[in-house]
């Protein structure tokens, strides 16, 4: 290959890659935000999870067949955000650092007054089991379906559909009766 | 799906709303992708060896190398200065160790930004 062509082809994959940020920009950092429960760490995530990505991007459009790439770059956060709680031997925060975010987020007068519930909601899922966790914050804050997930996660469909399942009841049990869950 | 499960995975979906990133982040992320991919590559690309016995002319290689706060050019300089370390008391000269320091810097430079 030439230099010209060498470079053609770089400037191509560099213009994929541009575009594959500005459309899951939102998505890493609101997965990240969730996972890790602070702005601070979020942003350092976020940011780590687009240079690992840019490091790999040629393979992964490569491997990619043609699929979208969004489940490979949620993959790299998860990835990441283990080893951020490996290295700094701690858990995710189990609530999110100020309750503003939801205000912030939710701005219309009938979610404001529905603020208390989506705290607990909130603080309920920040208790349950990684797994779980993380498939309820893929398809709820970043509407990804049962294929991105399973995708995302190194699962099956079927497994991914019985984890979300499992993840949406045992919620539902924490909310309703959060003193004894949390106690 | 019952109603009651709809109305909770409706409520999950608000208090799971999708989050903004701050603007500072998006600007300095894109100022980093913007460096990795056009200035490190345009500079590297000039990079020619032969030329480095002139002292004059490291500074610019090495800005290319350092280019941007990024994990991975701060791997690069990791890697390199770690191995500089283990080098040093073979070297015979200065020059040698600093001439060698330079391809360490453009070989683990190419891993971290490849196909450059």
């Amino acid at each position: 290959m030439g230099d010209s062509e060498a470079a053609k082809k770089k400037a191509e994959l560099d213009a994929r890659f541009t575009e594959l940020y500005r459309a899951h920009l939102r998505d890493v950092y609101s997965y990240s935000y969730y996972r890790v429960g602070n702005h601070h760490d979020a942003e350092d995530l976020t940011e780590q999870t687009f240079l690992q990505a840019y490091r790999h991007f040629e393979r992964a459009m490569r491997e990619s067949n043609g699929r979208p790439l969004r489940p490979w770059l949620i993959r790299i956060a998860h990835n990441l955000a283990a080893n951020f709680y490996r290295d700094r031997s701690r858990k995710p925060e189990a609530a999110i650092e100020d309750a503003d975010v939801i205000s912030s987020v939710h701005t219309t007068e009938s979610l404001v007054e529905g603020r208390e519930e989506l705290q607990s909601i909130l603080e309920g899922v920040a208790q349950l089991p990684d797994d779980r966790r993380e498939a309820l914050i893929m398809r709820f804050a970043l509407g990804m379906d049962n294929r991105e997930i399973a995708r995302a996660l190194g699962r099956t469909d079927g497994a991914t559909k019985v984890l979300l399942h499992r993840a949406i009841r045992q919620l539902e049990g924490i909310v309703a009766t959060p003193e004894e869950t949390q106690a | 799906m019952t109603s009651g499960t709809a109305d909770f995975e409706a409520l999950l979906r608000e208090a799971l709303a999708p989050i903004d990133p701050p603007a500072d982040l998006a600007h300095r992320l894109e100022l980093t992708l913007v460096n990795l991919t056009e200035l490190a590559q345009e500079e590297l690309e000039s990079w020619e060896l032969s030329t480095m016995r002139d002292p004059r002319n490291w500074v610019r290689p090495a800005a290319a190398a350092v280019v941007g706060t990024t994990a991975g050019t701060a791997l690069v300089l990791l890697r390199v200065r770690a191995r500089h370390r283990a080098r040093r008391a073979g070297s015979g000269n200065l020059l040698q160790l600093a001439e060698r320091t330079l391809q360490d810097i453009a070989e683990e430079t190419r891993r971290v930004l490849p196909d450059r």
